[in-house]
């Protein structure tokens, strides 16, 4: 599997020649049926092969498509073939193939759709690049909508709007329903709707390890900080992706959510049906799993009883709790309706140091040099605080009120032109390790530059999905695993709590 | 009559007829299509002015296109502003003096600037030509339409350009031949052989166009990634279908 070269990282990016099928062999696992069917999605007797009349039923599919999505419908027609966004894909930048240039990529589903919905395409399908729906055309969707992490990055720079995205989840969706599913996503949602999370740590498990950490911190600092699990009647409910409960560096972030909020005295609960931020019907383009995922929230509120809703470090989550919860688990109004629905931990973070309730010793992050990495999913699909763009400046702000060292990473690489780490959209999978790889190049080399340029030792991020890819990737690029950090693992280190024992805290705690 | 006149006079009726049924049909789906959720690309304006501004940026300057790439934007900049600047002095004939614009149409920067924009607009086509041939990524992602559409509009430019510098033809009978169209009051079409070939290029772009890539114009309109709104934690956004998935459960009340 691993039998590929790394990429070298250049003194100057340059935008890549492209090479015809570079990355024709890259295809996630398909789902088999023990998967598909938990998904209520159909499939072959044989892993891979597509089910009877599929032809039929993928075209009914994308009619359905594009009658309730107006985005697709739109962008279908709208592609001027300009080009804009053929060098802004990191996947391209990364592979050299051109199919995985963003409108290449729409092309996959656009040439189906002039062929079947449009005049042109219909009697002049040669003049307008219109191809037959084939068993081929499927595999390379299937490939090649598996080469996209929804990052939306082309949508930024395309004169029309036009985000592969959506395409891409479009697509997605209507392969799993004609048995190309893919595995990766359709083995973690079920999870979530029989156990909870998608990593399926059941409630005994989440509490253990929850006592675990108040152990943990207790004896670091000599205070006794809650990390409580399905406590009625608590104000705030919050809701973090589950590798927080365990993964590195993700776990010092929820210590930190932990630190925080007693800090500021209120009362706060996780929830075990709800102990998953992560909601991967985004990913597989499902309204209806989406829907089914963000449920669990409405109902854990409602049986907790709180009155507010908190997301913990999570890209994707945030753009699914910022922009979706409200149309699909909403109304919201038994929530108390003074503060945001939900709220995002940096901004009740950003709250608090603005309000000047947090004890902040800064020097505590003297040993790094931080840089900060825009998730893609806040960067272009949610905001962080009252005013556009505060999802840049927030998580900035909150880095910078504790740590003194802070230095941003290139201009074209950061904001609204972040390059997504490479593993997200649901690609975060060892099938997948080449392409993510790859993908990892642009951020990977704007990082190495800015450690080269200005001394930067550490990446903060705010998402679970950049932190383990990051932990996965920076090896290859000669770099190590613990230069990437939680945002709230930086406001932890530096928060003196209440009633920390001078002495107590000696332990050095480097990012381990 | 003429022959040819009464032949020119059918065409233009189909090409309008199809022009304006298409593009309505186009405009009537996109209406008609919901969006479902919320995917403004932020940062995103977040009230009514600021999308009407962000629009404003992107049809009057081609900010992202800006963003993304210097000469594209040059030459594409460069070819729709010089198509405004024809389309106005185009209206010299098919408006008649009696209305109310007609003094601004007819003022001499209009006319002359409307004139040289010719030029402007075959230098921004044929750069638009020379990207899609000579940089591989955009060769790779055009289809002979692309290509064709260039040259259509590269000969709509010269034969322009042939009759304002070259050889003139009789305007005042091409204007009586346009008004007469809007008046059901048909009048001949000088045969002039330069105006011809223009009139039957101008009328084939007017039938592609529900038909093809130039449908970016209304599409533009209708991209939720750029029209909506950022306000999703504020207002509840719900579309007919999805409040129908919600009625039949009853999981959200
Ligand atoms: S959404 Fe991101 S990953 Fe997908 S095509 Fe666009 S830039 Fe590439
Ligand atoms: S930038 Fe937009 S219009 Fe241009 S090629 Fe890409 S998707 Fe098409």
């Amino acid at each position: 599997m691993a039998d590929f070269d790394t990429p070298e990282i250049r003194e100057f990016p340059v935008i890549p020649t492209i090479m015809e099928g570079a990355m024709s062999h890259s295809s996630p696992f398909i789902a088999g049926e023990e998967f598909q069917s938990d998904m209520g999605f159909p499939s072959a007797e044989n892993v891979g092969d597509l089910i009877d009349g599929w032809k039929e039923k993928f075209l009914e599919l994308m009619q359905d498509k594009l009658s309730k999505y107006r985005s697709l419908q739109v962008f279908m027609d709208t592609c001027v073939k300009c080009g804009a966004c053929t060098d802004k894909c990191h996947y391209f930048l990364g592979t050299t193939d051109p199919k995985n240039m963003p409108v290449a990529r729409q092309d996959l589903l656009r040439k189906v759709y002039r062929r079947y919905f449009t005049f042109a395409g219909k009697y002049f399908p040669k003049l307008v690049g219109a191809i037959d729906l084939t068993e081929d055309v499927i595999k390379q969707m299937y490939d090649y909508y598996h080469q996209c992490s929804e990052c939306r990055r082309c949508a930024v720079f395309c004169p029309f709007g036009i985000d592969t995205a959506e395409v891409t989840m479009a697509a997605r969706d209507m392969l799993a329903q004609i048995g190309y599913g893919q595995k990766y996503s359709n083995q973690i949602i079920p999870k979530i709707y029989k156990i909870g999370n998608n990593l399926g740590l059941p409630q005994p498990a989440l509490a253990d390890t929850l006592e675990g950490l108040e152990e943990e911190v207790e004896d670091d600092f000599n205070v006794k900080v809650r990390y409580p699990l399905d406590e009625k009647g608590a104000d705030i409910l919050l809701v973090t992706p589950s590798a927080d409960f365990f993964a590195e560096p993700h776990v010092d972030g929820l210590i930190g959510y932990g630190k925080v909020f007693h800090e500021a005295g209120v009362s706060w609960t996780l929830s075990s049906k709800a102990s998953e931020a992560a909601n991967f019907g985004l990913f597989i383009g499902s309204y209806e799993h989406m829907r089914e995922i963000s449920l669990r929230i409405r109902e854990a509120a409602k049986e907790l009883g709180v009155k507010r809703i908190v997301f913990g470090e999570c890209g994707h989550a945030w753009r699914v709790a910022y922009n979706h919860l409200n149309t699909l688990a909403g109304p919201w109004d038994f929530l108390d309706q003074n503060y945001p629905i939900p709220q995002h931990i940096l901004e009740f973070t950003k709250d608090c140091l603005d309000r000047g309730i947090l004890n902040i010793d800064k020097t505590e992050n003297d040993h790094m040099t931080v840089t900060f990495h825009d998730s893609c999913n806040i960067a272009r699909a949610s905001r962080i605080g009252s005013e556009p763009g505060s999802q840049f400046t927030t998580p900035r702000e909150v880095i910078k009120a504790v740590c003194n060292n802070f230095e941003d990473m290139a201009p074209e690489t950061i904001h609204d032109a972040t390059f997504c780490c490479g593993g997200g959209g649901g690609l975060l999978t060892d099938d997948l390790m080449e392409l993510r790889v790859k993908g990892a190049l642009p951020r990977m080399t704007a990082l190495k530059h800015s450690i080269e340029d200005k001394g930067v030792t550490h990446m903060a991020a705010i998402c679970a999905i950049c932190k383990s890819q990051f932990t996965k990737v920076l090896p290859y690029y000669g770099m190590t695993m613990d230069q990437i950090v939680s945002v709230h693992q930086l406001v932890s280190n530096a928060l003196i709590l209440t009633g920390q024992g001078e002495e107590a805290d000696e332990s050095e705690d480097e990012a381990a | 009559m003429t022959a040819l006149s009464i032949l020119y006079v059918i065409l233009f009726y189909v090409a309008m007829i199809t022009l304006v049924v298409g593009v309505v049909n186009k405009i009537l789906q996109y209406i008609r299509v919901p969006a479902p959720l919320k995917i403004a690309v932020t940062p995103a304006p977040i009230t009514k002015t600021g999308v009407v501004y962000r629009f404003f940026t992107e049809i009057v300057l081609f900010n992202s296109l800006f963003r993304a790439t210097k000469w594209t934007w040059i030459f594409g900049w460069m070819f729709h502003l010089s198509l405004l600047l024809a389309f106005f002095r185009h209206l010299r004939y098919a408006v008649s003096p009696d209305f109310i614009l007609w003094p601004l149409i007819n003022l001499e920067v209009v006319q002359s600037f409307g004139k040289y924009a010719g030029f402007a607009m075959v230098i921004g086509l044929l750069g638009l030509f020379g990207r899609r041939i000579f940089v591989d990524r955009v060769r790779y992602i055009s289809s002979p339409s692309d290509y064709l559409m260039l040259i259509l509009l590269a000969a709509i430019a010269g034969s322009g350009l042939m009759m304002s510098f070259v050889n003139h033809i009789d305007i005042v009978q091409l204007k009586a031949f346009i008004l007469g169209l809007f008046f059901f009051d048909w009048q001949n079409l000088p045969t002039d052989i330069t105006l011809l070939i223009h009139l039957t290029l101008v009328l084939t772009l007017m039938m592609v166009f529900p038909i093809s890539k130039l449908l970016h114009a209304p599409g533009l309109f209708f991209a939720p990634t750029r029209y909506q709104i950022d306000n999703p934690r504020e207002q509840r956004h719900l579309s007919p279908w999805g409040a129908e998935l919600e009625a039949k459960d009853g999981r959200n009340s």
